[in-house]
């Protein structure tokens, strides 16, 4: 058990994160060279301003008029964005876990808070659930691989909520919690989950191209 | 050429026309053009009530038209309209009609120096093309991209050879256009043919071909160069008229070929209009090295400095030595001259004009509704309301000036030889 | 899944398609789309069929899904699905019949308005991904056969309805003549070197709305313009070449027109009341050729109608007098953010103006763009009926009081008047240049 948990914690660890960071890192690098040999509009029309502008309006909720037609659909997916990256970020469990290997630490969250998160992630993992269930709309798109992208992001926050409580099977949870956090990690580049470092980029350029050429609007 | 050694070139101003006086006279009077040697200006002016002529140096043609358009003057200083008489067009040559007549009559084209005129034309439904008066025997159900040699003796046009219904989009794609020369058509028919151009002496001629939808050549009287490419521009002759070069579109950019290989290396944002110096050993072409960025490339050279808008109209000076186009950015116009821009640029700019010895470039400006001058840079002190472009004299020595000055009824057409001395100093 | 025929529409017939896909073959089909994507397919292509999440959070965006009682697959992301991003999972591997079912799908129920891009969270750009299926259509010999006939036109005429270089002359001098019956000083100045602006107009304007080029003369010589027109091909601003994904013609036809304002030197060219024409040279076809804006600024006549006016160069002489609402045209109000001069222009013209919800940059757009009214008589039903939304909104417009639609917007006008007339609305369309021409002040009215 040891032994594992130290596999997880040590050599694992780093491999999940140097996937992530380097995973990271190639695609946007290796995109932006092919934009730059096959998509020069979005160096030529990519103005810092609009992008931004563009970009605060999709990420503050009721900031967009789509948002503003769906307020459940966009309370939620706020939460559960910024649950799911503060809980890991400012957990201190894990703060705890870097500082020991690094001596480097910052702020930590009370516990109940992250319990709270941790539920609010699941909770709305569970909401999108539902809804790839019975919006026809979604379900139309839905695939295999966006029911097991939500598993495995669901997957770390439950076996984490588990393992702190000590329930039963805890310390297998731990194990699974590490485990599927650093599956997380290294899908993160490759998936669908991508969206996360492309965001800006895919917003930021439509936002550009309707501020900076279109004088139009784009939320 | 035209030869200019025989105009007028004493130093001084010289009126040619009240034309301002023109409108008390005729009521009707349209923009003025003027002759190459500045010794003409005419307007389409109102004969009578319903009757239409030009007015040359105040004198009317005796004969008037329904309609008077596309006034232009030769280089040897013949001035030509399209007339319309009762309904039937034809073309006007010193207000002398052309004795035969047609339904419509468009596209004059006129030769650099004293040949024939040619334009397109229809009776019914069967088009052509006509030279002097003188229809092509053969008639095509359509003509465009009327296309004529240096000396005006030989005509080419795009024409459709083979009939198809609107809609027929299979029967379209097999080829339904072809090239006629002097009125005798290619015996290969060709998805579309675009640009037809002849080689100095008029005895080749060259045309952008689409062959299928995506494979697009140059065809040389008629035979289509082995490669295709996904697009192509206009082909143009080596002034020898042995061989082809025209930009074509490879899957590395735009780069200019020659009879069908590759010429220049470099692949570019765009390129086209290739020209040769008169001494054809250079070859120059406005380019863009990137994308939004424009400039000339000599020799597959591009110049260092790039402009945002674009670049036209290069020419060569006579030495073949410098390479002077309009040059725009930010929506402002000056001229570039091997690289250098002028320091002012302007709202508008027309082609450059070289000295004979290549030393000077001139070009007529306009800035705020005004025209001007401007000699290497510097803008004449005179603006006025009309200009056309200046001329050297063949010793390089003065410079004509071709000008409209002052308006309404006050203004006056006239010429103006400036000693170049007296522009530098 | 995707190869079952749909049930909520009758299959159509359309032998552009059809003729097209009998010389196809599955082999020929994986060797096009593999080419497209190594060749042509872009960071943007990748990065939009990547991270779209499906969210459907697009769906509503869509007058086509909207309308089809929200069929799914009618949703911008659905359309993707059957598409494009089906042939890069399959990395080519389609069928025969899948190519004709995408065919359609690009060309025929979208309109590549862009509304869904503002209602993605990413901004994903579909109407950028429909115009890459169309041009794989394009090079699969698949495109739909008016629309295709249309760019055959663009490649032997330079324009878009088979006008041949004599009549688009004639055409002119014709209404020259015509208009000065009104005001006998009236000239359509052809070929003016050096003037103020070049006047220009689509394909259909010479050929059936020659009264729009009439009013248009009138308007200008009113206001003593310094204006001129060219009589050489080049004249026509339109471009369903930009639509059938035929780039290169695209650009070939796109330099004919800005060459033909470079070389009667104008400042900027004034365009008709066009919506797609403005895309194209505003946004798609100079880009083609390597110029980051038009060469020669392009001014649309939204805009040129409020300089006008609100510079007093034409005078109201007394208000259009029937309440009006407004159609706002995708291409020049999402493209181009005119909305607010549209308002302008039709507050200064007309006694009573009834706005349209959704409006400005989030309209509706008529269903007739992005080419598909082009697509012609077999797809005209379909496109109706895929925009119940518009003839919703018309109902309510006129349900207020509204007697007049203005579209500046030729082929909104060819949309909402089909629009207008299956739905039975009872309603009039009019060009702002209609408008303007009927309350102007004109010289010496006689």
């Amino acid at each position: 058990m040891h032994a594992v948990y130290s596999f997880l914690t040590g050599p694992l660890a780093w491999v999940a994160f140097g996937i992530f960071f380097g995973g990271i890192a190639y695609r946007l690098v290796s995109r932006a060279l092919l934009a730059r040999k096959r998509d020069t509009a979005v160096f030529e029309y990519w103005s810092f301003y609009h992008a931004l502008r563009s970009i605060l309006h999709w990420i503050c909720p009721f900031a967009s008029v789509n948002s503003r037609r769906r307020p459940v659909l966009s309370v939620v997916t706020f939460v559960f964005h910024v649950a799911l990256l503060a809980a890991p970020l400012f957990l201190f469990a894990h703060i705890t876990l870097i500082n020991e290997a690094f001596g480097v630490h910052w702020w930590f969250m009370p516990d109940g808070l992250a319990d709270v998160l941790t539920l609010a992630v699941l909770g709305a993992c569970i909401f999108f659930f539902v809804r790839r269930k019975v919006r026809p709309e979604v379900a139309y798109l839905t695939t295999a691989g966006d029911y097991a992208i939500l598993a495995l992001v669901a997957a770390p926050f439950l076996s984490g909520f588990w393992a702190y409580h000590q329930l039963p099977g805890h310390a297998a949870a731990t194990l699974l919690h590490i485990f599927s956090g650093e599956v997380l990690l290294v899908i993160i580049p490759f998936t669908k989950l991508s969206h996360m470092f492309f965001f800006p980029f895919t917003r930021g350029y439509m936002g550009s191209e309707f501020g900076a050429v279109r004088f139009a609007r784009d939320w | 050429m035209n030869d200019s050694s025989n105009w007028d070139w004493n130093p001084g101003k010289r009126l040619i026309a009240p034309i301002g006086a023109w409108a008390a006279t005729y009521g009707w009077v349209e923009e003025p053009v003027m002759s190459a040697d500045g010794e003409q200006v005419a307007a389409v002016v109102k004969s009578d009530e319903a009757a239409f002529a030009a007015c040359v140096n105040g004198e009317i043609w005796e004969a008037s038209f329904d309609r008077v358009w596309n006034l232009r003057f030769t280089a040897d200083g013949r001035l030509t309209g399209l007339v319309n008489d009762g309904g039937m067009w034809t073309v006007a040559v010193d207000g002398q009609a052309w004795e035969s007549t047609f339904e419509y009559a468009w596209d004059p084209r006129l030769p650099a120096n004293g040949g024939p005129i040619a334009c397109a034309a229809k009776n019914g439904s069967e088009y052509f093309a006509v030279l002097d008066g003188q229809p092509w025997e053969t008639t095509f159900s359509n003509l465009s991209q009327l296309a004529t040699s240096l000396d005006g003796k030989h005509s080419a046009a795009v024409v459709q050879t083979v009939d198809f219904s609107e809609g027929d989009i299979f029967k379209f794609q097999e080829g339904c256009y072809s090239v006629a020369v002097n009125g005798q058509v290619w015996k290969r028919n060709f998805m579309n043919a675009w640009d037809p151009i002849f080689a100095p002496k008029g005895d080749r001629l060259a045309t952008t071909v689409r062959l299928t939808l995506l494979e697009t050549t140059i065809a040389v009287d008629g035979e289509p160069w082995p490669g295709t490419y996904s697009a192509a521009w206009e082909a143009h002759f080596h002034p020898a008229g042995e061989r082809v070069t025209a930009p074509v579109k490879t899957p590395k950019g735009w780069q200019l070929a020659e009879d069908g290989r590759i010429l220049w290396e470099r692949a570019y944002a765009q390129l086209w209009h290739q020209l040769y110096s008169p001494d054809a050993r250079r070859l120059a072409a406005v380019v863009a090295p990137r994308f939004g960025r424009w400039t000339m490339a000599v020799d597959d050279q591009p110049w260092k400095t790039t402009f945002g808008d674009y670049v036209s109209d290069p020419v060569f000076s006579p030495d073949g030595k410098r390479l002077a186009a309009i040059a725009c950015q930010d929506g402002r116009r000056t001229v570039v001259v091997d690289g250098t821009p002028w320091a002012e640029s302007f709202d508008m700019v027309w082609p450059p004009v070289f000295s004979p010895d290549g030393r000077h470039v001139a070009a007529r400006v306009k800035q705020d509704d005004r025209w001007r001058i401007v000699v290497d840079g510097r803008p004449l002190p005179e603006a006025y309301t009309t200009a056309w472009d200046p001329v050297f004299s063949p010793d390089g020595k003065y410079l004509l000036v071709r000008a409209v000055e002052g308006s309404g009824a006050e203004a006056v057409c006239q010429r103006l030889v400036r000693p170049l001395n007296d522009i530098r100093g | 899944m995707l190869d079952e025929p749909r049930n909520t529409q009758e299959q159509i017939y359309d032998s552009g398609i059809a003729k097209g896909a009998e010389r196809l073959t599955p082999e020929k089909i994986q060797r096009v789309i593999q080419e497209m994507l190594a060749g042509e397919a872009g960071a943007r292509l990748k990065t939009y069929v990547e991270t779209c999440v499906h969210c459907g959070l697009c769906s509503e965006a869509c007058h086509f899904y909207l309308s089809n009682d929200k069929d799914p697959r009618f949703s911008p992301a659905g359309k993707v699905k059957q598409t494009i991003a089906e042939m890069v999972r399959r990395k080519g591997v389609v069928s025969v019949d899948f190519m004709k079912k995408a065919s359609e799908i690009a060309s025929t129920e979208c309109n590549l308005c862009k509304r869904c891009a503002m209602y993605c969270p990413f901004g994903i750009d579909v109407a950028f991904l429909m115009l890459f299926v169309r041009r794989i259509c394009h090079k699969l010999g698949i495109t739909p056969q008016y629309i295709q006939d249309t760019a055959h036109s663009h490649s032997a005429t330079y324009n878009q309805m088979w006008v041949k270089d004599d009549e688009w002359i004639d055409s002119l001098q014709w209404q020259e003549d015509e208009a000065r019956e009104e005001m006998p000083n009236l000239r359509i100045p052809l070929e003016k070197e050096g003037a103020d602006f070049m006047y220009s107009v689509i394909g259909p304007e010479p050929k059936f709305r020659a009264q729009l080029i009439y009013q248009a003369a009138v308007i200008f010589n009113t206001a003593g313009l310094n204006w001129t027109m060219p009589a050489t091909p080049g004249w026509d601003n339109s471009d369903m070449c930009m639509y059938t994904g035929d780039n290169d013609m695209m650009a070939r036809i796109k330099k004919a027109h800005f060459e033909t304002a470079m070389r009667l030197r104008v400042k900027k060219i004034v365009m008709g009341e066009c919506g797609h024409a403005f895309r194209s040279i505003y946004d798609m076809g100079n880009r083609a050729l390597g110029w980051r804006m038009p060469p020669v600024p392009t001014v649309h006549a939204i805009e040129f109608f409020y300089e006008l006016l609100s510079t007093g160069k034409i005078t109201v002489l007394r208000k259009y007098d029937k309440p009006v609402t407004i159609h706002d045209p995708c291409n020049v109000i999402r493209g181009r953010g005119l909305h607010e001069m549209l308002r302008y222009v039709a507050h200064a013209i007309c006694e009573e103006v009834i706005e349209m919800h959704p409006n400005r940059e989030h309209n509706f757009c008529c269903s007739a763009g992005g080419g598909v009214i082009n697509c012609g008589p077999p797809w005209k039903m379909k496109r109706v009926n895929g925009n119940k939304v518009k003839a919703q909104q018309l109902f309510e417009a006129k349900s207020k009081g509204a007697v007049t639609c203005i579209a500046p917007c030729h082929n909104c006008h060819g949309g909402l008047e089909d629009i207008i007339h299956v739905n039975e609305i009872g309603m009039d369309l009019k060009f702002l240049g209609d408008i303007i021409y009927q309350v102007m002040e004109k010289p010496e009215q006689a």
